[in-house]
């Protein structure tokens, strides 16, 4: 059988649809808990088929395109729905079906003290966030794109939200939800102002307008910000990142492929996507780079004083999507897609490394963990696989990918943003290897283990095979991915100097060694580099006062502007409404006496009401 | 023709008793002297009829009077009828008593 990537593509699209209608219809079928995971575990898997058989049939210059018509008007009609394929949805449909399957199959075994009906609503959501992201990376215009970027935003929503009794969790999920739909505003402005000017939703439409020069340049850079703001609140931007730690509160997997691998980098693959609507607004781009190194400094120092080990990985993430996004702001998108790719799959292993940690010690604390190494070995290598290819050593994946943004930071032209970078690479390394330290080597700390955390006796093992497994494809993709760039090390579009290899490695082991020396060796006190930097310490513990601007702002702007409009309506209209109604029920009350109930007045009303009229008939005029 | 009495002397006759019947049912208090002034009311109609007719020469408006005349009958019955019945109810056949009605 043939078939060309764009059928299978769609193929890939419709499995998780058919699964979750098949789970949201069949209600046994869901609330029998393991049997609808095979459900969606086997859909993701003959999507995960699907997604690799395009991908494998993808050339790098084809395009498939199967589209139909939606909205018909007059002349022709106003959208498209339908798929996209080519080399990047390819590519990016495999990396999502792939998190997405693994994630799938390592919930069977995380989630399995879940009670049934639970676990059947989990893999109905898991089923339609695979649907929509699929949507999204396929999506041939703006108006499906938009679409599927609410339905991901849903999706976040609810798997946030899954254990829904705990108010933290509720709270996050309201909190992500609001937080990125203030960013969808903008997007959806973006995306009505661009139609407004271009008259059609279609990338490729749009493109050949943009190559023929036919998108006046004038004011179109108001466009451009507010499909950018879309992606900040996606991809967790400053200043609208506050969602994605307190996204932690979901169940662990779900952090690995929506807060990590999928979702959050909806807004860069957007700007990848439309990268040459972006590249006619350089101020623009050129903003976002500054926000994306910003945002990648900001949350590398956040993420060193954080530990609970799922917000360390959750400010990584916010970090890394940060050193995507400059790179797109240096206008190559190439690099920052490559980015994506790689951190998609080994922070998806390093979320699925705490999951294991953290089902086996019942703990988020890293200060709970420490020597897991011995009691967790197999976890504890691929965790660190996964952590070296974070902080950027050679042979991982994440080295090249991070390398090639900083080579198109520096070619670029962005100079303060490329050393706000290197100074987060260092970060990086430090913050990932201290929780390497403190939670696998060490010492045990006895009170972690105790009867608090359900583990009595603490004989911590390795999590089971449905869950070490995922763990180990993704840590041979991390491992076989860097390998495969030492051997294809294609041609850059840009030529970065030859400084930079160096650099990059040796800011990476300069984190390492510091936190070595800090966490493991005890060389340098821990205490004295919390005093010596005890300002800005101060300032990361409390989130550098974000959530508080945006609690105030919240509490001074939205409500103050509700009570207005309460006041409003409460003495305003109401009262209006209250006077014609006292008015009303005055002139009642009036009219009513005149009715007497007695049918002698009725005749004798009618008889003088009639006589009226006659004489007025015959009136001489 | 037997008389020279002009038309508007018939007519004048039939106010005049309408007049009549209309005081009578706004007037009185008892609900049998209203349905006797309704009858009044009724036969000055009857009047007019008639002396149209006669004076028309055409015997259509004959023929309907007596129409009329048979219906008012039941009309009477039905009236009294419903006298007694608000007689046994209400134990009175007075009209000022009978506001039911009042707002």
């Amino acid at each position: 059988m043939t078939a060309d990537p764009g059928t299978l593509a769609a193929l890939a699209l419709l499995l998780p649809a058919a699964s979750f209608l098949l789970l949201a219809v069949a209600f046994p079928l869901r609330r029998s808990g393991r049997a609808a995971g095979l459900v969606s575990v086997l859909c993701s898997a003959g999507a995960l088929a699907a997604a690799l058989g395009a991908w494998a049939r993808q050339t790098p210059e084809g395009m498939t395109r199967i589209v139909y018509e939606w909205i018909p008007q007059e002349a022709g009609s106003l959208a498209t729905v339908g798929v996209l394929a080519d080399a990047d949805s390819t590519i990016m449909l495999v990396l999502v079906a792939l998190v997405s399957f693994l994630v799938q199959v390592y919930s069977l075994g995380y989630l399995d003290a879940e009670p049934r009906p639970a676990l059947g609503r989990y893999y109905t959501y898991q089923s339609l966030f695979a649907f929509s992201m699929m949507g999204v990376v396929l999506a041939p215009g703006f108006l499906q794109l938009f679409i599927f970027w609410e339905l991901v935003g849903l999706c976040s929503y609810l798997l946030i939200g899954y254990w829904y009794e705990r108010p933290e969790a509720a709270r996050a999920a309201v909190k992500a939800f609001w937080i990125t739909k203030a960013g969808d505003v903008g997007l959806l402005i973006g995306i009505v102002l661009l139609w407004y000017r271009a008259g059609t939703f279609d990338f490729l439409e749009i493109y050949d307008l943009v190559r023929a020069g036919q998108l006046s340049v004038a004011g179109l850079g108001l466009v451009t910000f507010c499909l950018y703001l879309g992606a900040m609140g996606k991809s967790a931007q400053f200043p609208l990142h506050v969602w994605l730690p307190d996204a932690m509160e979901g169940p662990t997997p779900v952090s690995a492929l929506i807060h990590a691998a999928t979702m959050v980098t909806a807004g860069v693959y957007l700007l990848r996507r439309t990268i040459w609507l972006f590249a006619l607004t350089p101020d623009v781009l050129q903003l976002i780079g500054w926000i994306g190194a910003f945002t990648a400094l900001l949350a590398a120092v956040l993420a060193c004083v954080q530990s609970d080990i799922k917000r360390v990985l959750a400010y990584s993430t916010v970090s890394q999507l940060g050193y995507m996004m400059t790179a797109m702001g240096a206008g190559f998108a190439a690099a920052g897609f490559l980015h994506l790719l790689t951190h998609g799959v080994f922070k998806a292993l390093l979320f699925l490394g705490a999951g294991a940690v953290i089902h086996a010690v019942g703990s988020n604390d890293i200060y709970h963990m420490g020597g897991l190494r011995r009691a967790m070995p197999q976890t504890h290598i691929v965790f660190v696989v996964g952590t070296l290819s974070l902080a950027g050593i050679p042979l991982f994946g994440g080295f090249y990918s991070k390398e090639e943004i900083l080579g198109a930071v520096w070619s670029g032209g962005l100079v303060w943003p490329f050393w706000m970078l290197v100074l987060a690479a260092f970060l990086t390394a430090f913050y990932m290897f201290r929780v390497v330290f403190i939670a696998f080597w060490g010492e045990r700390h006895a009170g972690g283990h105790g009867a608090a955390h359900g583990h009595e006796g603490g004989h911590l093992h390795d999590a089971p095979a449905v869950m070490s497994v995922p763990l180990w494809i993704l840590a041979a993709l991390s491992v076989g991915i860097g390998i495969y760039f030492v051997r294809h090390h294609g041609e850059p579009e840009f030529t970065a100097p030859g400084w930079l290899t160096p650099l990059a490695v040796g800011v990476a082991v300069g984190g390492i060694v510091l936190a070595w020396l800090t966490y493991q060796a005890r060389v340098v006190s821990a205490d004295d580099l919390a005093r010596a930097f005890a300002p800005i310490r101060r300032a990361a513990l409390a989130r550098f006062w974000l959530d508080d601007f945006f609690e105030g702002l919240y509490r001074g702007v939205l409500l103050g502007l509700s009570r207005l409009a309460g006041w409003v309506d409460r003495y305003l209209v109401d009262g209006l409404v209250n006077v014609f109604s006292a008015w009303t029920l005055t002139w009642g009350d009036r009219l009513r006496r005149i009715q007497s109930g007695l049918p002698q007045d009725y005749v004798y009303g009618l008889a003088v009401g009639l006589l009226l009229l006659l004489i007025w008939v015959q009136w001489p005029r | 023709m037997p008389t020279s009495m002009p038309l508007q002397a018939y007519l004048v006759l039939a106010a005049v008793l309408f007049a009549i019947g209309l005081f009578g049912v706004v007037t009185r208090r008892n609900t049998i002297g209203i349905l006797l002034g309704i009858e009044l009311m009724l036969n000055s109609v009857n009047i007019n009829l008639v002396a149209f007719a006669r004076f028309a020469g055409d015997t259509a408006g004959l023929v309907f009077t007596v129409f009329t005349i048979s219906i008012t009958v039941a009309e009477v019955a039905l009236g009294l009828a419903l006298v007694i019945l608000i007689f046994r109810v209400r134990r009175t056949a007075v009209a000022d008593h009978l506001d039911l009605l009042q707002g």
